[in-house]
């Protein structure tokens, strides 16, 4: 069944969609998008890190994302300039810095589309197994810590006084989002990848109760996404990653239709809750 | 397990800076199992500061901060906001640091009087009910030192006793050490067994006359109230003036306090503690 590219496409961004959309809750309970952003722009200087130093791409873009990540929590302690300037700075000059850096090879040629846009329709077995190795990785790694950062993510105080070592914690997550990030550009590419973050788990928001279930919401509905994207796009010949994309808004501008308030209101309205 | 002569926490001659300014310096605090430490002072003196140098959350730049190996701590902050695009129950939310059971859970909403809102959720909570979640949430995890920084703060006056009388007992069945900081800067926890009085530093220590010994305090809470209520009575000797500069007794004023300075005087406030604590309880009814 590996043998027709739409097959292996479908595999690889469904398991992208359920790595990231967990993550992706944790991206929105701690507005963290534009974090998100920065992480996915230096990956494309991983990408011109990788052809220089000839290096495996994933995990060229993984190291990169995740010096960038450190780097944010190190000046961010000792700011001189807010969050969003020192995201900004750093975003757009690592993507600077990546173009730059791939137009001077010129002896290679590069698919610079497929880096910003994604190319799905492309992914080989060996592309499915480091998506599958890498999410199963970071799912693990996820559910270890799932608490102390879910705790952290309510009350830095409260965690640390009691005991949750919310530091140590966070820069896990930063590691976790960086992964995240090497193993979905290919699907997505590089400008689109908070999306998929983000979006499935605004759009979990409204039927979830808890954050246990936001994230398997979110989940269910990034794979959902990336199904109705990729039939989309085989269907009227759109590019494969922005058409997940839109599948994805798609789905959360139902889910703020009245069709899915029909669905909410069916729900036991429990004792204490304000509708 | 816990050496029972030994403090649960202790903090000494602690200070901590801020670019360039002392937030707190000289603070000597020990709490040990079974005591009520409560924190006074007014605001700006520290005492959110020395209950965090207290947990761990900062840590000193002078002196020594020591905590018993093996601590349960539970803490209830004095202002958190829960963001709105967070799923979380009331239920969650107890669950947050530790392992509970559905029982203890319940057993704990009881106590604070929101059996019925174990399955809300905590952005739709008013402010005096969000307090009551984050005592029950600390309660349930039965800890051995607990810090509550105006655990009280939005509850009415009524609400107030109960839950004074409830921090008490808390104390009695649990054995517990407990800091707490006062709201107040007149009127403490009758239970307290020894007050802290702040400005950057310990401007004095002592233990609080019980409200209900007197007649007129009894007159002025109501029987039941008074029970669990205590004055602080104490004069200082010096001022803290605006500009930080210190006024003392004999009109001389200084940069900093004396090392003998023992007490604080802020502009008659402490002089009759009754009719303060009236016109304090006036404020807090009005917000």
């Amino acid at each position: 069944m590996f043998d027709d590219f739409f097959t292996r496409a479908i595999i690889a961004g469904v398991g992208v969609a359920l790595v990231a959309a967990p993550l992706g809750c944790f991206v929105v309970w701690r507005r963290l998008a534009y974090f998100g952003d920065t992480l996915s722009h230096a990956a494309l200087l991983g990408v011109a890190m990788a052809f220089l130093l000839e290096l495996n791409v994933t995990l060229s873009v993984f190291i990169v994302c995740g010096a960038v990540a450190l780097a944010l929590v190190f000046l961010q302690r000792n700011a001189t300039l807010s969050s969003d300037a020192l995201l900004g700075l750093l975003a757009h000059s690592s993507l600077a810095l990546g173009l730059v850096a791939l137009a001077f090879m010129t002896w290679i040629r590069i698919d610079l589309m497929g880096l910003l846009f994604g190319d799905i329709l492309a992914v080989s077995v060996a592309d499915i197994s480091v998506i599958y190795l890498g999410g199963a990785a970071v799912l693990a790694v996820l559910t270890l810590i799932w608490n102390p950062l879910f705790a952290a993510t309510v009350n830095h105080e409260i965690a640390e006084a009691e005991g949750q070592k919310p530091d140590r914690t966070n820069i896990i997550f930063m590691l976790l989002m960086a992964t995240v990030i090497a193993i979905s550009m290919k699907i997505v590419g590089v400008l689109l990848i908070t999306a998929l973050l983000i979006i499935p788990a605004a759009t979990a928001r409204r039927f979830a109760r808890g954050p246990e279930q936001m994230a398997i919401i979110a989940a269910l509905i990034g794979a959902a996404a990336v199904v109705g994207g990729l039939f989309g796009s085989l269907n009227w010949d759109t590019p494969s990653g922005p058409s997940i994309v839109v599948a994805a808004m798609v789905l959360f501008l139902l889910s703020l239709s009245p069709l899915a308030g029909l669905l909410l209101r069916n729900r036991v309205v429990l004792p204490g809750e304000k509708p | 397990m816990l050496n029972p002569s030994e403090p649960l926490v202790s903090l000494k001659n602690v200070g901590l800076e801020k670019s360039g300014r002392w937030l707190v310096r000289g603070i000597d605090l020990q709490v040990r199992s079974g005591e009520i430490v409560t924190l006074i002072g007014p605001n700006g003196s520290g005492k959110s500061t020395t209950a965090k140098l207290a947990l761990g959350i900062h840590q000193p730049d002078e002196g020594e901060a020591r905590r018993a190996s093996g601590l349960k701590v539970g803490y209830v902050p004095q202002k958190i906001s829960v963001d709105w695009t967070l799923p979380l129950t009331v239920e969650r939310f107890m669950r947050l640091t530790r392992r509970l059971s559905s029982a203890d859970i319940k057993q704990a909403l009881a106590a604070t009087g929101i059996a019925h809102l174990a399955s809300a959720e905590v952005r739709n909570l008013s402010g005096g009910e969000f307090q009551r979640a984050m005592l029950a949430r600390v309660i349930a995890a039965r800890p051995d030192f607990l810090v509550l920084d105006e655990p009280v703060q939005g509850v009415d006056f009524a609400g107030e006793i109960a839950l004074y009388e409830l921090i008490t007992k808390i104390r009695d069945d649990l054995g517990c050490g407990i800091l707490l900081i006062s709201h107040d800067l007149h009127v403490v926890m009758a239970a307290t067994d020894q007050v802290i009085c702040l400005n950057g530093h310990v401007c004095c220590k002592g233990s609080p006359d019980a409200v209900a010994e007197s007649a007129e305090y009894r007159n002025l809470f109501g029987g039941r109230a008074a029970a669990s209520l205590a004055i602080y009575q104490h004069n200082h000797d010096h001022t803290h003036l605006p500009d930080g500069t210190v006024r003392h007794a004999d009109g001389s004023v200084t940069d900093h306090c004396h090392a003998d300075d023992g007490h604080h005087h802020d502009d008659g406030e402490h002089k009759d503690p009754v009719s303060a604590a009236v016109r304090n309880r006036q404020e807090t009814d009005h917000v």
